[in-house]
């Protein structure tokens, strides 16, 4: 009986390929034919779309930085001149405004990079695969909830009376109020996610069995942890910090919701864009965050962290 | 690597205390949607439903809603093509500035809002001389939706095979045929995930909104905005923002549910579920 076999013997033609086929459509044939024709098909599109919009605006910016605005009609005019970007780089009040900035960014980064680190490797690698599962959820429903509401949340924390009043109080502490640190707490909170999650990643890619060889080879936990997860782990931390120091980088709305007086280089670009009507200094502007973060990709390419964005 | 007791239970309470960090403000917010101190002072007095009620009767607040769902559906739509178009040729070709384009597509969201905001505003206004409008705000929104779209698509992509593919058309169907039959089925719920995610992530995008949008239009972060400064519109302003926050989490937590693969930013593929 086991001869007769039901199943068709692995390289006979099936039965059914004496079926008619349908007649294929004349431009579905010359797209079966030539990959290239399927390929420009697929990319076209969404790289025209691409450059299109996105490069080309990018270009214009940078040239538009270039030009200046004419005092009188108030409308922009296309004489090169480097007066803006000379401006920017040299006014103290410009370079006070930019470092600023860039601490902001750096505290951020700093902060979310101790709170993720313990929670990353909690939810990787101490709960149970039904509680991970529960956890990363968590993580992520706050990430995509809206960024403008979570500023707002701080300011609603942070106000005279709030919440960290309240909870401050008895232990001596008081709200920072609205500030430079309530910027750094609130872009803290806001990007946090970000940090959590390629860090999550990282640690969930390595293997348990390495550290239980680097355990049985006598390794304590903490030997373990710097000298096997890592090393293996810094390209999912460094993408978490390109996350959270380009995203403060650029911020003006939590500066403008908890921040008081304090400026940041989104607030400038943000004032010429609108009130002052000065694009082409707004284009100055937002070129120096492009350039720190442009550098700071240009460093931190060699660690494969670009892979694990 | 053997952690004690102790170590772990410090972890545990630190994750736990994060957690705390990240849920108390979102909580708080929805707390004083029905607090019925017009300051907001903590602890709460009292509790009223009379700001729901005001948010409700707004004519404001309900054009913002339409607007919004409007840039988020259409920004949706053209992401699900482009994102998918693109995930197919980067996955299925390898081509010369492959990896130039797969940089370019994260790029919207990786750099800071406020430059893709900025040069998207002077390109309209100053460089082709467009009036901003919903439009202009649907094209910025599309450009960084795309990714979320192409990150589940090409996760998806990567785990079938392209056997099935070659199958059919060995059978003799036509390459849109396959696509119908055999491809889209497959990428379907990664399909729904990508444009959830996209969705929320249009909704409630209020910084490049800021500089695309035309003088007269409002959406709903736009309204959130304007009215922030306003203390007699605070309580309002508190209850549209517990409308932003179920509005982004209910399809992310839906996304989740849909897709095996991942939902994350860029490309951090974070392992959503097992089962």
């Amino acid at each position: 009986m086991a001869l007769q076999t039901q199943h068709p013997v692995p390289g006979t033609p099936p039965a059914a390929a004496a079926v008619p086929r349908p007649k294929a459509h004349k431009f579905s044939a010359l797209l079966h034919r030539s990959p290239n024709l399927r390929l420009a098909g697929l990319v076209t599109a969404p790289a025209g779309w691409l450059v299109l919009v996105y490069i080309a605006a990018l270009a214009a910016l940078l040239i538009t930085a270039f030009w200046t605005v004419d005092t009188f009609t108030g409308k922009v005019s296309t004489e090169w001149t480097t007066e803006n970007v000379v401006t920017v780089l040299t006014d103290p009040v410009y370079q006070r405004i930019t470092l600023r900035t860039l601490w902001i960014a750096i505290a951020v980064t700093l902060i979310d990079l101790v709170l993720a680190l313990p929670m990353a490797f909690f939810i990787a690698k101490v709960s149970s695969p039904r509680w991970q599962k529960l956890l990363v959820v968590a993580v992520l429903m706050p990430l995509w909830a809206s960024y403008l509401v979570k500023a707002y949340a701080w300011r609603n924390v942070l106000a005279d009376g709030g919440l960290l009043e309240w909870l401050g109080t008895p232990i001596g502490l008081e709200s920072p109020g609205y500030g430079e640190t309530a910027v750094i707490l609130t872009l803290a909170y806001i990007w946090l996610p970000f940090m959590i999650l390629p860090i999550y990643a990282g640690f969930d890619r390595v293997p348990d069995s390495l550290l239980e060889a680097s355990g049985d080879l006598g390794a304590k936990p903490l030997t373990t942890m710097r000298l096997v997860m890592f090393p293996l782990l810094v390209p999912s931390i460094i993408a978490g910090t390109i996350f959270t120091f380009s995203l403060s980088l650029g911020d003006y709305i939590t500066a403008q919701i908890v921040g008081g007086t304090t400026q940041m280089l989104g607030t400038v670009v943000y004032a010429n864009v609108g009130a002052a009507n000065n694009l082409p200094f707004a284009a100055a502007v937002s070129l120096v965050p492009i350039a720190i973060i442009t550098l700071y990709l240009f460093i931190v390419r060699r660690s494969g962290a670009l892979n694990s964005l | 690597m053997r952690l004690s007791r102790s170590a772990k239970v410090i972890l545990g309470v630190v994750t736990a205390l994060v957690f705390l960090f990240i849920y108390v403000p979102l909580l708080l917010v929805v707390v004083n949607s029905f607090n019925a101190d017009r300051t907001f002072g903590w602890p709460p007095q009292g509790f009223t439903l009379e700001w729901w009620g005001r948010a409700l009767d707004s004519t404001g607040v309900r054009e913002a809603v339409v607007s919004s769902l409007w840039v988020a559906a259409v920004s949706t739509v053209i992401s699900l093509v482009l994102g998918t178009l693109l995930a197919l040729a980067l996955l299925r070709y390898k081509f010369f500035g492959r990896d130039v384009i797969s940089l370019l597509v994260i790029l919207p969201i990786a750099l800071p809002g406020i430059v893709t905001g900025i040069a998207l505003n002077n390109m309209f206004t100053t460089i082709l001389g467009v009036s901003l409008s919903m439009w202009t705000v649907v094209i910025a929104h599309a450009t960084f939706c795309m990714v979320t779209v192409f990150n589940n698509v090409i996760a998806r992509l990567r785990r079938m095979h392209a056997g099935l593919e070659e199958a059919s058309a060995d059978l003799g169907a036509g390459v849109f045929t396959t696509f119908r039959l055999v491809t889209f089925p497959q990428l379907r719920s990664a399909l729904l995930a990508g444009g959830l995610l996209a969705f929320a992530l249009s909704f409630d995008e209020i910084i490049v909104t800021t500089f695309t949008i035309g003088a007269g239009d409002t959406t709903l972060p736009i309204w959130i905005l304007q009215n922030l400064f306003r203390p007699n519109q605070a309580p309002v302003v508190n209850v549209v923002a517990v409308v932003l926050i179920v509005v982004s989490i209910v399809p992310i937590w839906l996304a989740q549910r849909l897709s095996q693969d991942s939902v994350g930013i860029g490309g951090t593929r974070v392992k959503a579920a097992e089962g």
